[in-house]
């Protein structure tokens, strides 16, 4: 009887939609960038069959000929998500606030994911230079969501600038390598218990999310991964599937792993055959 | 005159921004607009005047990660 109620319980947590991004409650938990993929139709049937509610979107120069940015526009806005515009390759403070507003004229959004580039290799985050960033746009009225990497210090920085939810990297953007520093994004969960936490990039399996989600993320947001699967509509589905089972064993409470076997079976009763 | 569009350069006959992106043909296009580095919101175009050499960024929305 208990354990038929604490696993409806369970299934009640899981299904509860209490993830909240600067006071927008969210059912889906994958956040999916619309870069890379075989055609237009595909990005939107993956997107669909991710049931992601937020895409990436970005700014690039337009043509008046070729006209593609409003093509790609009524695409988005066919798909119905919310967008999340972002400031991808921007290398310097300026270029991230002058393109975060830009972005927020063209998309009609205060939401912003910030990424201030600090090396082309890595395309690791200029840590400073995304605080700066962050601190200007805040006090601007925007909604950050800063492209970060699991150090603390530097997250607080950021909760101190205006930021309300964190994006530590997995591993380097297309990287495919999953969660790469695994302590600190422990540690930093640990330190954040009520910032909402997304791990942003570097994710290139299901299992990888999942992971993420088993150690109490609250969202994985990916594009990569799925853009360039064989099938990225059959991949988009695979990740939706990992994110929700991620979820839902984060919160049954997993067991620890321990050092030395410890039998499952009970050894009292046992019966002596020699 | 000749002004940058885009990093190309590019004649247009034009005395403010706003004039600029219908001269050179962007009509209704939702875009945003920097000039020299600065942004430019929409409804600002038609006040901001443009001169001989200015750079003009007109940027749109597009695939992203």
């Amino acid at each position: 009887m208990t354990a038929a109620v604490d696993r409806r319980k369970t299934v009640a947590l899981t299904q509860t939609p209490d993830f909240t991004l600067y006071g927008v409650t969210l059912a889906s938990r994958l956040l999916l960038g619309t870069s890379q993929y075989p055609s237009p139709a595909i990005l939107a049937e993956a997107a669909h069959a991710s049931s992601a509610d937020v895409l990436t979107v970005s700014l690039r120069r337009e043509s008046a000929r070729l006209r593609e940015g409003q093509d790609f526009w009524r695409l988005i806005r066919d798909i119905g998500a919310r967008v999340l515009p972002n400031t991808a390759g921007c290398y310097s403070v300026k270029e991230a606030v002058t393109t975060a507003q830009m972005a927020r004229e063209v998309f009609s959004t205060p939401w912003i994911k910030l990424e201030v580039i600090g090396e082309a290799d890595t395309l690791q985050p200029d840590v400073f230079g995304l605080v700066e960033a962050a601190r200007i746009l805040a006090s601007e009225g925007f909604e950050v969501f800063p492209y970060t990497t699991e150090d603390l210090v530097v997250a607080e920085r950021l909760l101190d600038a205006g930021c309300k939810v964190l994006m530590p990297w997995g591993a380097p953007i297309g990287s495919g390598k999953g969660l790469n520093n695994v302590f600190g994004l422990r540690a930093l969960r640990a330190h954040f218990p009520d910032v909402p936490l997304i791990v942003d990039a570097g994710v290139g399996l299901p299992s990888h999310a999942a992971a993420a989600m088993e150690l109490g993320y609250d969202g994985v947001l990916l594009n990569t991964a799925v853009a360039k699967a064989g099938d990225p509509i059959a991949m988009a589905r695979a990740f939706a599937q990992a994110i929700q089972a991620g979820r839902a064993a984060f919160l049954a409470g997993p067991t620890q792993p321990r050092d030395m076997a410890s039998p499952s079976t009970p050894v009292v009763g046992r019966a002596v055959l020699i | 005159m000749t002004v940058i569009v885009n990093g190309e350069p590019r004649a247009v006959a034009a005395g403010t921004l706003a004039e600029a992106l219908q001269a050179l043909d962007y009509g209704e296009a939702r875009v945003a607009t920097a000039l020299n580095g600065e942004f430019v919101p929409a409804r600002a175009r038609a006040a901001t005047p443009v001169k001989e050499g200015d750079r003009i960024e007109i940027v749109a929305p597009r695939q992203g990660g």
